[in-house]
């Protein structure tokens, strides 16, 4: 840590009472992997809304050995992913990288890195809306009762739903899944692509909404399962034939584009990933 | 009280205050008041006592604010009695008591055994859903999770309800009153319960509508032998569909008998009231 952040903050910005608080708090929601668990949202230099409650969780675990990645929408320069890191890194002095396999701590809004992740790393996922029975149930206190009795009948009726208003599943993001075989959880706006990734995960996951002031956790190991029917099952995003134009994964999230060339433009699908896209274009730059 | 019964209620009471040493004494039918004058407490249902048989149809009766409703709450175990007990039995099994059920039990227990409808159907149906989402709720949470099984489940339930089931994807507001009626049904019967609970199913509907309802019932009575809980105020629908009925009074039941021995030769005075003003 630097000489003048150690005098104008406190390491990584939160008093050490609030970091407790929050540290209890994901405690108890590791313990019960998928419940929504209340926590003191506190006020933070960046407005509700644009990842104060990842941050708060990453501000709470992280220690000066850690080695920081922030990406957003699967990109480390967006905007919001370069101010939190700046945000981060001037308040506690750790190390920052690109590298998802190089990070201890990847703070995330939108996206899972391609990259299996380790158990030594722990990914903290931002969240707008932490309650997937929003939905269908606008009543805070009856969702809580639903929760508390697993009573889930009206999350699949929207699942049925989907089926008779789109045909299939088509739930783009925040798709329900249910944790443990317990705990109803909505995914946080990441892809169908990676869901996935939450099933028996090798690495801690973490979830703060800061601004609906709820943390909750799917830890290493946890069963978590897609709703679905079965005969409408769960079908990430992926098309065969689909191809990054810049490093040619075929095996990655892509996003598509507009490029302005001399003939009018034209669509472009490249890796969501932009650090993992990178690094394939660097390495096959390498041995060409 | 014995033969094949497959609900029984004991002593069961609710109360809605804090009660005082002259609540019981200052409320019930020989007072006319179910709340008390000193607390303010209301005594909605006191030491309830019925049985009733598989395949039967109970009626109960009383005035507005008599404690059907709270009785009927009880049964459907949305309400958590202050006393007393309700002995559940499925094909002369051993006895369950339901009031022993936590909540997560209640739920399962309300999802597959029992089915309710509602005089008012927006509380019993989602009005964003469409009609097959509302009827397939039963079924999902009855842990069904095959999309074409639940569907064709729908249809059919639509059709032994008379609802046109190419309306299968309509959204509840854009059916009539009667219609509702029959959607909350076919809802009701989509786990095929055990036991039917109908609360003023017919109250708000005009006259050649509830016959219709109540013809449809009877014949889903008649043909899946369904035990049914009906509360009514209303004497006539009382009538043609329970064979047996109980009277309620300020939270108390006043008479119980054949629903023909009731409406003709009344006990209580308070039957006697209600008999004289329905003719």
């Amino acid at each position: 840590m630097s000489e003048a952040s150690d005098q104008l903050y406190n390491f990584a910005l939160l008093d050490e009472d609030a970091k407790r608080e929050i540290r209890r708090k994901l405690l108890k929601a590791v313990a019960l992997p998928g419940h929504l668990v209340p926590f003191a949202s506190r006020d933070l230099p960046i407005a509700r809304g644009w990842g104060t409650g990842g941050l708060q969780i990453t501000l709470s675990i992280i220690t000066p050995d850690d080695t920081l990645k922030v990406i957003d929408q699967g990109d480390d320069e967006s905007v919001n992913a370069v101010n939190l890191r700046r945000l981060i890194n001037r308040t506690t002095g750790v190390a920052t990288t690109t590298d998802t396999t190089a990070a201890t701590i990847i703070q995330t809004r939108h996206r899972i890195p391609e990259e299996p992740l380790r158990a030594d790393q722990i990914l903290v996922l931002q969240v707008p809306m932490a309650d997937p029975l929003r939905w269908v149930e606008p009543n805070l206190e009856r969702a809580t009762i639903m929760h508390s009795e697993a009573d889930y009948g009206k999350m699949w009726v929207y699942m049925y739903e989907s089926v008779v208003r789109a045909g299939d599943l088509r739930i783009a993001s925040q798709y329900p899944v249910i944790v443990n075989r317990r705990y109803l959880m909505d995914t946080t706006p990441i892809p169908r692509w990676d869901v996935p990734k939450l099933h028996m995960a090798d690495t801690l996951y973490l979830f703060g909404a800061g601004r609906e002031k709820r943390i909750y956790a799917v830890p290493p190991y946890t069963v978590v399962e897609p709703l679905q029917f079965e005969d409408y099952p769960f079908r990430t995003e992926y098309r065969p034939g689909q191809r990054c134009a810049r490093c040619g994964a075929e095996h990655t999230f892509l996003t598509e584009h507009f490029v302005s060339d001399s003939n009018g433009g034209r669509w472009e699908t490249t890796c969501s990933d932009a650090a993992y896209c990178a690094k394939r274009v660097a390495q096959m730059e390498a041995t060409a | 009280m014995n033969g094949d019964w497959i609900l029984r209620v004991e002593q069961l009471s609710k109360h809605f205050g804090p009660t005082c040493p002259d609540c019981r004494r200052l409320t019930g039918p020989d007072t006319g008041r179910s709340q008390c004058p000193r607390c303010g407490t209301v005594w909605a249902c006191v030491e309830a006592n019925l049985q009733l048989n598989a395949g039967e149809v109970l009626g109960i009766v009383g005035e507005s604010g008599s404690g059907k409703s709270t009785l009927l709450q009880m049964i459907y175990l949305a309400l958590r009695p202050d006393s007393g007990h309700i002995w559940y039995r499925d094909n002369g099994g051993p006895p369950r008591d339901l009031t022993t059920l936590d909540r997560y039990e209640a739920r399962l227990f309300r999802n597959t055994k029992l089915g309710i409808v509602y005089q008012r159907p927006e509380l019993g149906l989602n009005m964003r859903f469409s009609v097959g989402g509302n009827v397939a709720e039963k079924l999902l949470l009855a842990e069904w999770r095959h999309f074409g099984r639940i569907r064709a489940r729908t249809a059919e339930l639509m059709v032994k309800t008379e609802l046109p089931p190419e309306r299968i994807d309509d959204e509840p507001p854009t059916f009539s009153g009667g219609m509702l009626q029959r959607v909350q049904i076919a809802k009701a019967l989509a786990s095929r319960p055990s036991l039917l609970l109908l609360d003023e199913i017919t109250s708000g509907l005009d006259v050649s509508v509830q016959a219709r309802v109540l013809d449809l019932l009877r014949r889903i009575q008649w043909e899946d032998r369904i035990t049914m809980l009906l509360v009514s105020h209303d004497l006539g629908v009382v009538r043609q569909l329970a064979r047996r009925t109980i009277v309620m009074k300020n939270g108390h039941i006043v008479e119980a008998g054949l629903t023909d021995q009731i409406l003709e030769d009344p006990q209580h005075p308070y039957t006697q009231l209600l008999v004289s003003s329905a003719l």
